[in-house]
């Protein structure tokens, strides 16, 4: 009676045709208020789902007292959509946007610990600092630390050319994003203080640019 | 002279009004602030971190009414019922740990089906927080994925306000639970209580968005050129206040409507427009002519894969308008042509007055067509056996009978909810109780308890089978100390139907840990000085009930029903909604 089987649920199982192309890697900007357990309640969503997040920066926005989530993961467009949809119901959370790459202008600093002797004998620091845009945070006798920021592979390529000089520390932090086509929060935020909102907070822009830039 | 009298009676009034301008303790705080919000009842179990509030409680006892239930599981579900009756916001206490934590299937199951609620947990002292102190648990954290939202208040100032965005947030939007975790020292806390005033703006949330005409035109056209249009309503419906305009809505446009699980009840089960059931277990021709129509109307209803079957193949043909308060839902299942975001209660009478009056004749047959089928291949025989044991759908039939459509039924979770669901008669919004979502077995009886309390005037009939009676049967307990005048009706076929017909017809017949011994439910009813009946004879059937009704007072009666009976139609799993089967 069942007709459920394997071939069947392939089909069931949504492909990335159906889900708008290939993965990418996108950028979730999210607006919120400063409130103790935000950070879960934003962060199950993904994980309710099995979906990794690749970076997550907060920080204090142009606004005071709204806060600002960088999330950074690798889905389908049409996930993210739902899932920025599901971040924006939350009551704490003001207002959320996506963007690939391109629309965005994004950094990620590294710093690498080296160890000193190793560095001054076997390989020119100045080269290395001139080529990838490093520079030494700390010289010490025993190590020294180097910084850099950047994009992704800039500060990977750093790790490959240190790595055979023993490289003995490695970190980098979050990402965090400027999104190109944006005139910031400030003047939605006072849209957002009055009781009887404006259009363009209260509406879901994106029924109109539904392809253009997320946005509710 | 004059005007410091004024003054002078002013202060008087203000000062009279309440305890308002006192230091007071955050318990007393939190009891004023519920009574200022209309809470009549509350239902709760008391322990060690929320004695300051219950000790406050006892002063307040002419003001609240508080149901002590057997376990906070209990409280959650007579909460949910009383506000899926009354409307109103429902509200639990339960006490720190494991208070706390036997709320987590209640408010799974309040988010999933929209439930307003607002439950109060005690919490061990604030300088305890981390030190796994007895009875503390992460509260907050456990119940972040099943709430709308959640806080914890370690300071009594923070009460008066945190209160008032909860209860605002509960019954707001697409309504939803909320919980407030008090710590103990909160509880006894002086502080300056300056008054409650109830919230009615957060800038981070916008429960209802400003409805844009555009959209509405939108629909409007698609309506007025279909020739097969199609509406599918949910519980947004009640919940949004809107039958009044839906009910306007179907009967201008004449487009046959069916309703989801939840929905039911939103228009009378009689009104020559209601088609029926949707999903898995609903109606014939709404599931299959979901294939067939051209434009397909979704009201306040969230696309459940139980209504869907399998996505790839539902109403592809047809073009959708998805009407929601949730913009999240707009898009998640089913892609709309034309999305109506806004509360239906707004966008059904703007659609109204912008569509044609029309019928749709030969449309509407091709349901009763279906109908017309799935009597003579199902319901017939279903509600009108005359040899063997009884079934469901005949007990159903017979209570509907007396009751006329006039009763509030509530009903667990399985066969007997399918059975309950698709026969029962519904005149009324707000009769139809159940926990759709979560399918939580053991929710009707402290559901019904509730749902009594929300509906005082009513006649409230739970449906149980006998496996779900025995999750929560303890509430016995309450319904016997409170003398909570419902009708308790045990569907036993021994089994738990549910599992069992899948494992009929998917797993051949392998009855894996279905079949089910249960105590002597009469006696058991007995013990706790509730009056009890079992037959498992046709003919004493309307007799019964007909006592079971005019008893007053809680009644229990078991009904023996046939052990191995199927509940269709059916969507299998993995299947389109247009390969229902009948048989």
């Amino acid at each position: 009676m069942s007709n459920f089987n394997k071939t069947e649920l392939k089909k069931v199982l949504p492909t990335g045709e159906d889900l708008g192309g290939a993965k990418q890697e996108f950028n979730i900007t999210v607006y919120t208020e400063n409130q103790i357990g935000l950070l879960n309640r934003i962060a199950i969503i993904f994980t309710r789902r099995k979906i990794n997040i690749d970076s997550l920066n907060t920080s204090p926005s142009e606004v005071e007292s709204i806060h600002r989530f960088n999330i950074v993961i690798t889905e389908y467009e049409e996930v993210v959509r739902k899932l920025c949809r599901q971040i924006e119901k939350q009551v704490e959370v003001l207002k959320v946007y996506y963007h690939t790459n391109e629309d965005v202008i994004w950094q990620e600093l590294a710093l690498y610990k080296v160890s000193t002797d190793v560095i001054a004998e076997k390989v020119s620091v100045e080269r290395l600092l001139r080529e990838n845009g490093a520079r030494a945070v700390v010289i010490r006798k025993d190590y020294t630390v180097f910084e850099t920021t950047g994009h992704r592979e800039e500060t990977d390529n750093l790790i490959s050319i240190l790595q055979p000089y023993g490289l003995i520390e490695f970190v980098r932090s979050a990402r965090v994003a400027i999104i190109k086509d944006s005139d910031g929060f400030n003047s939605k935020i006072r849209e957002f203080e009055r009781l009887e909102p404006g259009e363009d907070v209260i509406e879901n822009e994106f029924l109109n640019d539904g392809d253009k830039v997320f946005t509710m | 002279m004059e005007t410091q009298t004024i003054a002078k009676e002013e202060i008087g009034e203000i000062a009279e009004k309440s305890v308002k301008s006192q230091e007071v303790s955050g318990s007393v705080a939190l009891l004023e602030a519920l009574i200022t919000e209309g809470v009549e009842t509350i239902f709760g179990y008391p322990g060690g971190a929320i004695m300051p509030i219950y000790d406050a409680l006892y002063d307040y006892n002419d003001k609240i009414e508080h149901i002590l239930v057997r376990h906070e599981q209990g409280g959650i579900h007579a909460a949910q019922g009383y506000a899926r009756t009354s409307g109103k916001v429902g509200v639990v206490f339960a006490t720190s740990g494991p208070g706390a934590t036997n709320l987590v299937t209640g408010l799974a199951d309040a988010q999933i089906d929209s439930t307003p609620l607002v439950c109060i947990t005690g919490q061990v002292f604030a300088h305890l927080l981390g030190t796994d102190a007895f009875q503390e648990t992460d509260v907050i954290n456990i119940t972040t994925p099943v709430t709308k939202w959640n806080y914890q208040v370690t300071d009594a100032n923070e009460l008066p306000e945190v209160l008032a965005k909860a209860f605002y947030i509960a019954r707001s939007g697409r309504p939803g639970p909320v919980l407030i975790d008090i710590t103990k020292n909160a509880q006894i806390q002086k502080f300056q209580f300056k008054g409650y005033t109830s919230c009615n703006h957060i800038r981070s949330y916008r429960p209802k968005p400003i409805v844009r005409p555009q959209y509405i035109q939108q629909a409007a056209e698609l309506i007025n050129s279909a020739k097969k249009p199609f509406i599918l309503f949910g519980q947004g419906v009640i919940l949004g206040g809107a039958e009044k305009e839906f009910q306007a809505f179907v009967e201008k446009s004449g487009i046959p409507a069916a309703w989801t699980v939840l929905g039911a009840g939103a228009i009378p089960t009689d009104h020559p427009l209601n088609v029926g059931m949707l999903g898995m277990h609903g109606n014939y021709g709404p599931n299959v002519l979901t294939n067939s129509c051209d434009v397909l109307i979704a009201i306040g209803m969230r696309f459940d894969d139980r209504v869907t079957g399998r996505l790839d193949k539902y109403a592809k043909q047809a073009k959708v308008i998805h009407l929601d308060i949730d913009p999240a839902e707009i898009d998640k299942n089913v892609k709309s042509t034309v999305p109506v975001w806004g509360d239906c209660k707004e966008t059904l009478p703007l659609l109204t007055a912008a569509i044609t009056q029309k019928t749709h004749p030969e449309w509407l047959q091709q349901f009763h067509d279906h109908t017309k089928q799935e009597i003579d291949l199902v319901i017939h025989d279903e509600l009108n056996p005359t040899e063997g044991e009884m079934t469901m759908g005949e007990v159903i039939k017979q209570l509907n009978e007396i009751t006329k459509g006039e009763a509030i039924i509530v009903t667990d979770v399985g066969q007997h909810q399918m059975v309950a669901c698709r026969y029962a008669k519904f005149n009324h919004t707000r009769s139809n109780v159940t926990s759709g979502g979560l399918g939580t077995m053991g929710f009707a009886l402290p559901a019904a308890m509730g749902a009594k309390y929300g509906a005082k005037d009513k006649t409230v009939v739970a449906i149980i089978g006998d496996g779900g009676f025995q999750m929560t049967l303890q509430e016995m307990g309450t319904i016997m100390q409170d003398q909570i005048d419902i009708k308790i009706i045990i569907l036993n076929n021994r089994f738990l139907g549910m599992v069992r017909q899948w494992q009929e017809l998917f797993n051949e017949k392998r009855y894996s840990f279905v079949n089910m011994q249960s105590p002597d439910f009469v006696k058991l009813a007995e013990a706790y000085g509730i009056r009890g009946k079992s037959i498992s004879d046709r003919e004493a059937l309307p007799e019964t009930l007909q006592e079971m009704l005019s008893h007053k007072g809680p009644y229990l009666l078991e009904v023996m029903v046939k052990q191995e009976n199927n509940v269709f139609p059916m969507v299998p799993q993995g299947c389109s909604v247009a390969e229902i089967r009948l048989k």
